[in-house]
C-alpha cells in the first residue's frame, strides 16, 4: 500500500517547491557592484549642462544614487518616499537621469519635487550601463570609500527605506 | 535523500515566470544597422549567448527591448575596437553578474546545476541495476502440485501429445 503512496508524495514536495519558486522575485538579480567601487564616471548635471560631477567629489561621504527617469512610472509610485527621505536624512541623494530627456526630466521635478541634491543627466545611459542598470528606478548606497553597498531594484518604500537604508547607512557611519 | 535531491534539482530547472519590468519607452530612432553583414554575424553570435535582463527569458540577439538593443550596440562598437568574445562577455557579467550568460561558468554555486544531470543519471543506473538484481533468473519454478500435475497431463493427452 506504502508503494502507492509514493508518486503523491512525490508530487506533493514538488508542488511546495514550485509554490516557493513561484513566490520568489526574478527580478531580484544579485548585482555584481556590490562591495565593488562604484564606476568612473563623470557626468554633466541636469540643472546645469556647464557643471559636470564624478563619484570622486562625494569620497569621504555616505550618498544614495537613485536611478530615474521622466517616462518610468515606477518613479512616480517611489517619488513621495525619496522626497521624504531627502526631507529627513542628511545623506546626500544623488538622482541619475537615465535615457531621458533633458526638458521632459525638468518638467517632472518641477511637478513632483525635487528630492535630489544633484541629478546627472545620463541621456544615452552608457553610465547606467555601466551600473548594471536594467529596470528603473534602482537605488545604491555607496560608503565613504565610494564602494556599492547596497542595489535595490525597484521602487522603494517606506519599509524598504526604515529596514534596509536607514540601517545601513547608521552602520556605514552616514 | 535522493528524492529530495531530484526535487531540488526539478524545481532549480523550472525557471521562474517573467515579470513585467520598467523599460525605456520604445524610441522611434532605428537601431544602427552597420552595413557590413560579417560584423553583424559576430554580434549576433555573442549576443546569442547572452540573457536580456528585461525579459529574462530572451536572448540579447532576439529581444526588442531598449537594454537588448543598447547592448547590442555595445557588443558592435566593442568589437569594431577589435575587442574579443570573452573580453565582451567578461565586460558584460562584470555588470550584469553571471546571469546574463546563458552558458553559467563552472564554480561551487553551479556545480549542482553541471553535475546535478549526470548524478541524476548515475542514480537511474544503480536503481535500474537494484531492480535487475533482485529478479533472480536463477530462481526455480515452484514445483507443481500432483493435482497440476495431473491436469498438465490431461491437457497433453487432449491435444495428442506423447502418450
Amino acid at each position: 500500500m506504502k508503494r502507492y503512496l509514493w508518486p503523491l508524495a512525490i508530487f506533493l514536495v514538488m508542488l511546495s517547491f514550485l509554490g516557493m519558486g513561484l513566490k520568489l522575485n526574478p527580478r531580484d538579480v544579485p548585482s555584481p557592484l556590490i562591495d565593488k567601487p562604484v564606476p568612473a564616471f563623470r557626468l554633466s548635471t541636469l540643472a546645469a549642462p556647464e557643471t559636470s560631477m564624478s563619484p570622486d567629489d562625494l569620497r569621504g561621504q555616505v550618498w544614495m544614487l537613485n536611478v530615474w527617469a521622466s517616462w518610468c512610472v515606477a518613479c512616480q509610485q517611489e517619488h513621495p518616499v525619496l522626497m521624504d527621505f531627502a526631507k529627513k536624512s542628511a545623506v546626500p541623494l544623488i538622482g541619475l537621469n537615465y535615457k531621458d530627456q533633458r526638458h521632459l526630466a525638468l518638467a517632472w521635478l518641477g511637478k513632483h519635487g525635487n528630492p535630489y541634491k544633484t541629478t546627472l543627466f545620463d541621456n544615452d545611459g552608457r553610465v547606467g550601463l555601466d551600473f548594471g542598470v536594467y529596470g528603473v528606478p534602482e537605488t545604491y548606497v555607496i560608503d565613504k570609500q565610494g564602494v556599492i553597498r547596497l542595489k535595490y531594484t525597484g521602487p522603494v518604500t517606506p519599509e524598504v527605506v526604515r529596514e534596509k537604508l536607514l540601517p545601513l547607512m547608521n552602520q556605514l557611519g552616514a | 535523500m535522493r528524492l529530495l535531491f531530484s526535487i531540488f534539482v526539478l524545481s532549480w530547472a523550472l525557471g521562474p515566470a517573467g515579470v513585467v519590468a520598467q523599460a525605456p519607452p520604445q524610441t522611434s530612432k532605428a537601431a544602427p544597422l552597420s552595413a557590413d553583414p560579417a560584423l553583424e554575424a559576430r554580434v549576433l553570435k555573442i549576443a546569442e549567448e547572452l540573457r536580456c535582463l528585461v525579459c529574462q527569458n530572451e536572448t540579447i540577439a532576439a529581444s526588442q527591448a531598449d537594454l537588448a538593443k543598447d547592448l547590442r550596440q555595445q557588443i558592435r562598437e566593442q568589437l569594431t575596437q577589435g575587442r574579443t568574445q570573452p573580453q565582451i562577455l567578461e565586460f558584460m557579467s562584470q555588470r550584469y553578474g553571471d546571469f546574463v550568460l546563458y552558458r553559467p561558468p563552472l564554480q561551487l554555486s553551479t556545480l549542482l546545476l553541471w553535475g546535478g544531470p549526470f548524478v541524476l543519471l548515475l542514480l537511474g543506473a544503480v536503481v535500474l541495476l537494484m531492480h535487475i538484481r533482485r529478479r533472480d533468473p536463477q530462481a526455480e519454478p515452484a514445483p507443481l502440485t500432483p493435482a497440476e500435475l495431473q491436469r498438465a497431463r490431461r491437457l497433453l493427452d487432449e491435444a495428442g501429445g506423447p502418450s
